[in-house]
């Protein structure tokens, strides 16, 4: 396959970027996205060029490293697919693909295609974890946990934090990444305790991350490629309310 | 016999308590000095990965008291190769009262690894297994579970019970958030500070103690150094050694080989775990394999065709005609063998000219008879995810053709020597994790990773390192003082060497070739001859790549490319330590396969009288022969038999 790339190049957070323009004329339709990239980078070295910088590891859709828009896309066309899954059987011999960095307030861009998500970690700082020290812990058996509450809990912590969600929404939201934590201990009867202060301070640091206001537009859940479902913003919205104007959790 | 390295002094664990098996850990905790809480808070851990052994220990040190300085390549510490572990771990909870139990656990291990591991770890590890679900649960990790609301488990190979815990294919995953998310609130509590995008590329030894690292901040270049009090490595396996593997992209060996390079033993390098279930190659441009849980074999079945050159559709093959070789050559485990023995048959298939696919390395995991058993719904609930991926990598329906499915490398039970306190030959440095290589002899056993990952993060090194820190009263170590300056010194030169040598091949160019000798001569068979051309090459190469190797960009940046020359630098001086490895061990055990050394039909054979010892070897320069420590293995409980599963 000969496709055309249009790839964003930015030396740093300080600087400007610009799209710039180049052939990959020996592409195969088995390969990934970010083989393609490679093969691109390759050749960039051999030009003495430097390569198009871009987060990966795992490459197989579940560390959530990637982070591409691909044709205005987070993850690119095919649903439900991170970057590095998405193969090139998806495009057409001849086609321009236009390759840029997750873009939110929230993420900013720290060189091409590789932005800095820590935000998400201070996220999860304020409050997404259950407080059990290590050793304390009664015997799994002794917690019972109904297998529907398990199985939602479970479809939410799917979420592999990877943010096209944020880069997908029209308000730089990350109402999906929060709510499906939210869901996700929320569901269990070991996340009760905490279950409202959670809520209240994960919140407060999502807006202090420079993340946006969920407008339902329902965009996150489109790109994201673990489905989290957009109930789980119903379930952090019903939480924020309950801690926040009925006083749940206040003793 | 081989003239390439010399015999040094034997090397012993001196921490584990003699007497009874059952009742060593207790005795040992019981024996640790502790440190009080007053000067846990003056004493600092450093520890490098966020893996499953690294992000629990992190958060259990940080628990305790300690100031811990947590350090991760990767843009947050969930994102460690950890979170990939697909199928399941282990426990001894004998939930199922299918007749499990903390010894039967122990045995199972030491026997699956092929009689190459140390019997009081093993053990600890098994009993351990139990508080690890606890507190996994306690977490929230969200196990899969029965309609009346407790664990569900299930089979994995090489056991007869059924106790892997799972959720769904992302055990690992899961797993992975828990104890990433008690990192996170140990950082909130100010306990825990963290250091993501940060490499570390050297150890600081100071009067033969580890007292700290020099790290690259990646996204800066910076060139920082970290002192402590102690240092624990949990930076996971060196698979990446042959270029395709199972392994995330960034995996390296790079703080394990720098501490070796200060004189940590290095120990077994040459036993790596080949998986079964992988998705073939595809193409030259392969960057990585994906590997198909081997939680499939539980409902899947292997065959080839019986016919040689059989090119029909799977399809049209009829029963009679297929050759269900896991179930013909061992009736008793059937496709639940070890992934050794499965790897094995599944590549005499394809050197049979019985493979399938369009390169003929491939055999067929069927899940036909599955789906007529159990109906497509129970199939999809129980493998969806995965056999979506398979769908997206390869463009076939696992639900209407067999997958296909080649051996990959996935594994190293090989690292760092340690003793049963996790310590290395280096005093004040621990290692934890796949880095080490105390628990799976040589093979590993389903759904063992995660259990070992977490019981040495949350259990065992926290017990552990108190002993060392409380017995040691460490001065401060200056940030000018020599040793410091000389670390800082021999990192900065050889950033700007890799900088500066403008050569006409890139890194990976380099890599993929060195990746390819070791899958050929240090893979899934090994022999004399292919082991010592693997010798004659690898220097070869390394000097090419010394001379000729092409890294644009600047040091003062992020700068990918570096980052994976210093890596690529450090697997070609790990690659010949391997093949030499494997080439002094004549025997064949678990994943080390001699040719030379089989019985009859074709099983790996083991020489327990030259060969039951942990090989520790010890570094004394590049290119320089390495100087063996052997470390004798005794069998007290778990007598070492022919190890069968026919």
């Amino acid at each position: 396959m000969r496709l055309t790339l249009r790839v964003w190049r930015q030396n740093s957070g300080q600087e400007k970027g610009r799209l710039v323009e180049y052939e990959v004329d020996d592409a195969s339709e088995d390969m990934s996205f970010l083989e393609l990239i490679d093969v691109l980078n390759e050749k960039l070295i051999l030009r003495g060029e430097e390569p198009v910088a871009f987060d990966h590891d795992c490459r197989e859709g579940i560390c959530g490293a990637c982070s591409m828009v691909i044709d205005g896309v987070p993850h690119g066309p095919e649903k439900a697919t991170t970057t590095c899954q998405l193969h090139l059987r998806q495009f057409s011999d001849g086609d321009t693909i236009t390759v840029e960095p997750f873009r939110s307030v929230g993420f900013p861009v720290l060189r091409d295609l590789v932005v800095d998500r820590s935000a998400f970690d201070r996220i999860i700082q304020a409050g997404g974890y259950i407080t059990a020290p290590t050793g304390a812990a009664p015997d799994a058996h002794a917690i019972l946990v109904p297998k529907p509450a398990a199985d939602r809990s479970f479809a939410a912590a799917n979420c592999i934090g990877c943010g096209a969600c944020v880069a997908a929404c029209p308000n730089g939201s990350a109402s999906l990444f929060l709510g499906a934590k939210i869901t996700h201990l929320g569901e269990l009867p070991q996340g009760q305790p905490e279950r409202y202060e959670r809520v209240v301070k994960m919140v407060a640091a999502h807006d202090e991350a420079g993340f946006g206001g969920c407008t339902n537009s329902g965009a996150c859940t489109e790109v994201c490629p673990k489905e989290i479902p957009l109930d789980v913003i119903s379930q952090l919205n019903h939480d924020y309310l309950a801690a926040t104007v009925h006083g749940r959790g206040n003793g | 016999m081989y003239t390439d390295y010399t015999v040094g002094a034997p090397v012993a664990d001196h921490a584990a308590p003699d007497g009874p098996i059952e009742t060593r850990w207790e005795r040992r905790r019981f024996g640790v000095k502790l440190v009080n809480p007053a000067n846990k808070r003056k004493m600092h851990i450093i520890v490098v990965g966020t893996g499953l052994a690294g992000a629990s220990a992190g958060a259990s040190l940080g628990e305790l008291g300690y100031h811990v300085s947590s350090f991760c390549y990767q843009d947050s510490p969930r994102r460690a190769h950890s979170i990939a572990a697909q199928g399941g771990i282990n426990a001894a909870k004998n939930y199922r009262n299918d007749g499990d139990s903390v010894f039967r656990l122990f045995y199972d291990t030491v026997k699956g690894g092929d009689f190459r591991a140390r019997e009081s770890n093993v053990h600890r590890l098994a009993e351990i297994s139990r508080q690890i679900i606890d507190q996994c649960v306690a977490q929230g990790v969200p196990f899969a579970r029965e309609y009346g609301g407790l664990l569900d488990t299930r089979s994995f190979g090489g056991v007869q019970v059924s106790r892997t815990f799972y959720a769904r294919g992302q055990t690992g995953q899961q797993l992975l958030i828990g104890a990433y998310q008690a990192l996170e609130r140990q950082i909130d509590a100010g306990n825990v500070e963290m250091h993501s995008r940060h490499e570390m590329l050297e150890l600081i030894t100071v009067e033969g103690r580890a007292r700290g690292i020099v790290a690259r901040d990646m996204v800066t270049g910076e060139i920082t150094t970290h002192l402590a009090d102690a240092v624990v490595l949990a930076s996971g396996g060196y698979g990446n050694v042959f270029y395709l593997s199972t392994n995330a992209k960034g995996c390296n060996v790079t703080a394990s080989w720098r501490a070796h390079r200060k004189g940590a033993l290095f120990a077994n390098p040459c036993y790596t775990q080949i998986h079964p279930t992988c998705i073939p190659v595809s193409g030259d441009h392969q960057s990585k394999l994906t590997l198909m849980s081997e939680s499939l074999r539980n409902d899947g079945r292997v065959w080839v065709p019986k016919r040689h050159g059989d090119d029909r559709n799977p399809n049209d093959i009829p029963h009679e005609e297929r050759d269900y070789f896991l179930e013909r050559m061992y009736p008793a485990f059937g496709n639940l063998v070890p992934r050794d023995i499965a790897s094995r048959a599944a590549k005499k298939m394809c050197d049979e000219k019985r493979g399938v696919g369009p390169t003929g390395l491939g055999v067929y995991l069927d899940f036909d008879d599955a789906i007529q058993r159990m109906g497509r719904a129970a199939v999809a609930a129980k493998y969806g995810n995965l056999f979506q991926m398979y769908e997206r990598i390869t463009g076939e329906d696992p639900y209407q053709v067999p997958m296909r499915i080649f051996p990959a490398v996935h594994y190293t039970m090989g690292g760092l020597w340690v003793d049963y306190d996790l310590r290395s030959t280096i005093p004040g440095l621990y290692v934890t994790g796949e880095a080490n290589f105390s628990d799976h002899g040589a093979n590993r056993l389903g759904a063992s990773a995660l259990m070992q990952g977490l019981a040495d993060g949350y259990f065992v090194l926290p017990a552990t390192i108190g002993d060392y820190l409380a017995d040691h009263h460490l001065e401060p170590v200056a940030p000018d003082a020599p040793e410091v300056r000389e670390a800082e010194r021999a990192v900065a030169e050889r950033v700007d060497t890799l900088l500066s040598i403008n050569g006409h091949r890139t890194v990976d160019s380099f890599h993929r070739e060195l990746g390819h000798l070791m899958w050929d001569y240090c893979g899934m068979e090994r022999t004399e001859e292919g082991l010592r051309k693997a010798l004659d090459r690898i220097p070869e190469l390394r000097r090419e790549f010394w001379n000729n190797v092409s890294v644009p960009g600047s040091g003062a940046a992020l700068n990918q490319s570096l980052e994976k020359a210093g890596r690529v630098a450090d697997f070609m001086e790990l690659a010949e330590l391997m093949c030499l490895d494997a080439l002094h061990r004549t025997e064949s055990c678990g994943g080390h396969f001699r040719a030379e050394s089989q019985t009859e039909d074709g099983e790996a054979e083991r020489d327990d009288e030259h060969f039951s010892y942990a090989a520790a070897w010890e570094y004394t320069g590049q290119g320089q022969a390495p100087v063996l420590h052997k470390e004798q293995l005794t069998f007290e409980y778990v007598h070492p038999s022919k190890r069968s599963y026919k």
